[in-house]
């Protein structure tokens, strides 16, 4: 029997390169091995022009100033760098950033960083749809307030935030809006301009391009932006961010950005049929959940609870088939669920049982009917095995059970 | 992280799965863990009244593949036993034997609890108190 293709759903998590980014990069491991820093030679004037020509078409995907792109090794750095760099260099306009309690751990801990530092936070809580509450935002900013910071996309249920509205309220405020784009770019339009958003934060590696490499946008003008350097040295990217450039990284990236710009809407348009398809098919099951918001969503994503069964132990039934990930605790070395359901205000039960689906370029119709087969099998199996569902079952209301809780 | 093989057939082909009358006067039933906690367990014996050998034993579990295997493989580990050698059936055996990980260690521990659970209430429902 034909060995059967392991099938990725876990985009969220990373994307496989695509192949016309690999082949413009390749060059640039050998003939044109150059450091874009030297300046005196052949070499180093061509992995220049490499990443001049790369910055132009990561400008050009979101629609700003090449000279508003700072190369960084992915978005965890440029989170960093954006809130720390911030922080220090509007500090004597005040010390107080808001952000939410279901962003990342790069904004999060970045965050528990400042506070040590004197740094004042505000951890919005979000509504049960994932999406901030404007007003509570609205109400939260103060005559301190230096940054805001939202992701654009949310990693484990794919929401997108209403960024133009939020910018809004930021711009009335006089308050700089940084965004945690790492999910959106290169899936969906990611403006900062047009929409508002004055720092932004993105990666190469989920959007087909390689690993290691990420960027910053910093707006130029209206406002103009500056932000202190976090690591000191030859003071490349215009000295907020000194280190050799990862060319070939760079090159990738740039390639990635292009394809995406050309590609963005077709992928989108194809995946979100795809996503429709094994959300509908998987929540004919009883007792399912979809988490989040559907209007305002990633095309790509969807996040199911399936009530009385554990997401781990439910993978571990298709792990040899499918690949996804679960906002269960047994998936972490905490031992907690997802922290982005349980901000939600979903239960810590429901997060336990909650599996996350990404489907991304590379994603096929076929992938997607045995997604859905594996998937529903592994649930029924696991449901027979559960006493819950038993409980369930037998009309026991769970609730009024006492748990001895471990 | 990779499982061992015992442990992956133990979650792919449980043994003894399913229910036993609770009502019964010589089943006992231990139910443990909570589901915000990711995992709960009932695991049951049935106890042969004139041997005091436990004749069957069974399971259900929620929770993650280590729980599941480790429920399986304590009720094949209690068919057979008295009362008193189910009792020193010990959470570190579990683990050697399923080579769980360190992050899975409360599984084991849960499997234990629930030995000792539903003994516990098999002896409350046939008023033997406990000798230990």
């Amino acid at each position: 029997m034909e060995k059967r293709r392991l099938i990725y759903l876990d985009n969220n998590a990373t994307t496989p390169c695509d192949p016309r980014v690999v082949d413009t990069m390749v060059p640039y491991f050998y003939e044109k091995h150059g450091n874009a820093a030297s300046r005196s030679h052949q070499f180093g004037w061509e992995a220049e022009d490499a990443v001049d020509y790369a910055r132009e078409q990561i400008a050009q995907l979101l629609e700003v100033e090449n000279k508003e792109i700072i190369f960084t090794s992915g978005a965890t750095e440029s989170n960093n760098l954006a809130l720390k760099g911030v922080f220090e260099m509007y500090a004597k306009k005040g010390n107080h950033i808001i952000t939410a309690a279901i962003e990342h751990k790069a904004i999060l801990d970045t965050c528990k960083h400042l506070e040590k530092q004197g740094a004042e936070i505000t951890y919005l809580d979000v509504q049960e749809d994932g999406l901030i509450d404007l007003a509570e935002l609205e109400a939260s900013i103060k005559p301190t307030t230096i940054l805001v910071s939202f992701m654009w996309a949310n990693n484990e249920t794919g929401v997108i935030q209403h960024m133009r509205k939020i910018a809004d309220i930021c711009e009335k405020h006089g308050v700089l809006f940084h965004s945690d784009a790492t999910q959106a770019v290169g899936k969906i339009p990611t403006l900062p301009r047009e929409t508002g958003v004055h720092l932004m934060s993105f990666t190469a590696h989920k959007m087909y391009g390689p690993k290691g490499v990420g960027a910053l946008y910093v707006s130029r003008k209206n406002p103009r932006v500056k932000v202190t350097a976090q690591i000191d040295g030859g003071g490349h990217e215009r000295g907020m961010r000194s280190g050799t450039l990862n060319v070939p990284g760079i090159v990738g990236f740039g390639k990635a950005a292009e394809i995406a710009k050309v590609q963005m809407h077709e992928d989108a348009a194809r995946l979100s049929k795809l996503r429709d398809r094994l959300q509908a098919e998987l929540t004919v099951l009883e007792e399912t959940k979809i988490n989040g918001n559907e209007e305002s969503r990633m095309p790509h994503v969807t996040n199911i609870s399936f009530k009385h069964v554990e997401g781990e132990g439910l993978m571990m039934t298709f792990n040899q088939n499918i690949a996804v990930s679960s906002g269960s605790a047994c998936t972490s070395a905490s031992l907690e669920p997802s922290y982005v359901l349980v901000g939600m205000g979903l239960g810590d039960d429901l997060a336990h049982s909650s599996i996350r689906f990404s489907l991304g370029r590379f994603t096929t119709d076929e992938d997607i009917d045995q997604a859905i087969a594996l998937v529903a099998a592994g649930v029924n199996h696991m449901r027979d095995l559960s006493p819950i569902w038993e409980m369930y079952k037998d009309g026991i209301d769970l609730t009024k059970i006492e748990w001895a809780a471990h | 992280m990779a499982y061992s093989e015992k442990l992956l057939e133990h979650f792919k082909h449980p043994k003894n799965v399913g229910v036993l009358n609770k009502d019964a006067k010589n089943v006992g039933t231990g139910l443990v863990g909570a589901p915000e906690c990711g995992d709960v367990m009932r695991l049951q014996i049935e106890v042969d009244d004139a041997t005091g050998i436990i004749s069957d034993a069974k399971f259900k579990t929620f929770g993650c593949g280590s729980a599941i295997a480790s429920s399986s493989l304590a009720t094949e580990w209690l068919k057979g036993k008295s009362l008193d050698e189910a009792m020193t059936i010990d959470n570190m055996a579990i683990v050697e034997e399923l080579a769980l990980p360190p992050v899975k260690i409360h599984c084991s521990v849960l499997a234990e609890d629930a030995i000792k659970a539903a003994i516990k209430d098999y002896q409350s429902k046939n008023g033997i108190v406990a000798g230990n």
